[in-house]
């Protein structure tokens, strides 16, 4: 039998086992990169030194400079549009990467080798033109891009998830706590018993012998009126539940399957704040709400090849995060050593949640342009979500339900004009709601 | 005692169906037919498509080569840097009449699909760019736009910017560009 909304035991286990997992998996780590950091930090340190002093900017303003200008097609360490800037101090003088900073092209033109060379490397895309830094804003920017490389500050992070993962069980210890209690007031029970019949016997007080009498089953069955009730209130008590199960059959409330990529609804249209409409823009024009093809991924994706340390939580880390964006590449055939698209693709087959049968039409665009409801009114609170479910049940009952309650919009629509005007006259009313205006008419749902 | 294998066989009964439900796979059906079809939908696998040309085995197929959507206006500027160059020289025309664009809708299109990384105001600093996950992202007063080339970058994308164009149509693209040189103009 399958109940709605009831989650299992089995999936409990599942996930304490995944939780625990990941615990060891990140305290495992957390051992690995400690030693290297401590030995790293001493021998880096040196060599940043010397260009630095050389350069004498400052790192901070540098840093800064840097976000607004450089970072949309340089990293420190990654290959992005153009190259990795750490240490790009040694590999050229300073003089030259004034001109270059300040009007890449014009080098280019003037047959600069270095320049051509780099120009050519990077597909021949042009670098902008900043000739608003001065050269004390380049002397910043090099200063930033000549410090060392920072270790991540990983000791202080598994602790806090082994914790917290901790809290998360501590309600299934408490139960686990109460059946145990349980079990021994139950072994005390017989145990009392025992020695009570053990005294009893002792001090020579017997039991009264139990007279033969009839067995229950037998008093019952002979009792007509009490077999009657019994067998109206199991009939109706049966009745019951075969409704309640068949009614929740076709109803695919909660339904949460894996998805071959781990997206998080949390991250993107939650923290991140990216309209729905950006992934789902056909939701916008047409029937389908669109899955976004992975070109869309890409339009951040492209630059983003890590999760920020922000985004991981104590059920997901940062490394599990950063493994479903490698799944995102591998998929759309981006290699990201040479920042291009190598040409062998993918299809992601991403499991279809919600499914409306055949029977019922229903257009995203009618109810998300025209009538301008939120997404979170029929797919609930989708920027909470780590995982997508389906959150309304999509039954009939529940699209008439809104469609009696709710007004529809008719301000700034000259389409519904005229409708209007006839329609609040035969109800006499001002504000229709939808199934006023044939929201209930079987035909335009079903045909 | 044997109440008590009555009573383990009862609730092993009981615990055994309960434990049936799982969110992860789909519930039961009543006409599976209708809820997936012989016919393809969207999206769905299905062997109707094998032509050795198209995409084996998958409803969403690329247009054929050459075709082109109704009311397709031709552009001819290429995706590289020297027809980018060409457009902002060119200083490309909108092929809307300024006075009847709908500049509400061009801003919710905006909102959308660009405030996250260009801000609100256009000032590059967008809910990504603040939150530091986005970085880069100039502000519109510093760069040389003009309403062609806004329209060429979100047709093609340029650098970290992807193309905008499975998102916005034709026309949807030259409302945003004209709301980016007002959003710039307001700098």
């Amino acid at each position: 039998m399958k109940k709605v909304g009831n989650h299992s035991s089995i999936s409990r286990i599942y996930s304490f086992g995944l939780a625990l997992m990941l615990t060891i998996s990140l305290s495992s780590f957390a051992q690995e990169p400690a030693a290297p950091a401590a030995t790293a930090t001493p021998a880096a340190a040196p060599a940043a030194a010397a260009p630095a002093a050389t350069a004498g900017g400052d790192a901070v303003k540098g840093k800064e400079l840097f976000n607004a200008n450089c970072a949309a097609c340089h990293n420190l360490d990654r290959k992005m549009t153009g190259p990795a800037l750490r240490g790009v101090a040694a590999k050229y003088d300073m003089p030259w990467l004034y001109k270059w900073i300040n009007n890449s092209s014009a080098l280019i033109k003037s047959g600069d080798a270095k320049a051509v060379k780099i120009y050519e490397e990077y597909n021949k895309s042009v670098m902008t033109a900043f000739p608003q830094l001065s050269t004390t804003d380049i002397d910043n920017i090099i200063a930033y891009t000549s410090e060392p490389k920072a270790e991540p500050v990983v000791s202080a992070a598994p602790p806090g998830t082994s914790t917290s993962v901790n809290e998360g069980i501590s309600n299934n210890v408490i139960l686990g706590a109460l059946a145990l209690v349980m079990l021994m007031l139950v072994v005390m029970l017989f145990l009392v018993n025992n020695v009570l019949t053990k005294i009893a016997k002792s001090n020579g007080i017997e039991a009264s012998a139990k007279q033969p009498t009839m067995p229950i089953w037998k008093a019952f069955a002979k009792n007509q009126f009490l077999v009657l009730v019994s067998a109206i209130f199991l009939l109706l008590a049966s009745g019951y539940f075969v409704y309640g199960f068949l009614m929740q059959v076709g109803v695919d409330q909660d339904y949460a399957p894996v998805q071959p990529i781990h997206y998080s609804h949390r991250i993107h249209a939650g923290s991140n704040g990216i309209d729905c409409k950006y992934c789902h823009s056909s939701a916008r024009v047409s029937k389908h709400a669109g899955i976004p093809s992975l070109n869309v991924c890409m339009n951040c994706h492209k630059n983003i090849a890590e999760v920020s340390d922000t985004t991981a939580t104590e059920e997901y880390s940062k490394a599990f995060y950063d493994k479903e964006i490698q799944k995102l590449y591998k998929a759309v055939g981006w290699d990201q050593s040479t920042q291009k698209y190598t040409g062998k693709t993918e299809p992601v087959k991403w499991v279809r949640i919600h499914n409306l049968p055949d029977f019922a039409y229903f257009n995203h665009s009618q109810h998300v342009t025209v009538a301008g409801i939120e997404c979170q009114k029929c797919h609930g609170e989708v920027q909470t979500y780590e995982i997508q479910k389906q959150f309304a049940p999509l039954t009939m009952g529940w699209c008439i339900d809104c469609h009696r309650k709710t007004d529809v919009k008719m301000e700034g629509n000259a389409y519904y004009d005229k409708i209007h005007k006839e329609l609040s006259k035969k109800y006499g009313v001002d504000k229709l709601t939808a199934a006023q205006m044939g929201g209930l008419e079987c035909g335009k749902c079903h045909y | 005692m044997k109440s008590i294998i009555k009573i383990t066989l009862v609730l092993g009964i009981i615990v055994s169906l309960s434990s049936c439900k799982d969110n992860a796979s789909p519930n039961y059906q009543y006409m599976p037919n209708m809820y997936e079809s012989v016919a393809y939908e969207t999206y769905s696998e299905s062997n109707a498509f094998n032509s050795p040309y198209g995409l084996k085995g998958q409803e969403g197929q690329l247009p054929a080569k050459g075709s082109i959507k109704r009311g397709y206006v031709p552009y001819e500027y290429a995706d590289t840097p020297e027809s980018f160059a060409a457009v902002k020289a060119a200083n490309l025309a909108s092929p809307l009449d300024p006075a009847k664009i709908d500049m509400k809708k061009a801003e919710e299109l905006y909102v959308i699909y660009c405030a996250i990384c260009h801000g609100n105001a256009g000032d590059g600093k967008g809910k990504l760019v603040t939150q530091g996950k986005f970085l880069g992202v100039p502000s519109y007063a510093d760069r040389v736009l003009n309403e062609g080339s806004v329209n060429h970058v979100i047709n093609y994308g340029l650098n970290s910017m992807g193309s905008y164009a499975t998102q916005l149509n034709q026309e949807e693209r030259w409302m945003v560009s004209a709301y980016v040189m007002k959003l710039k103009s307001e700098l």
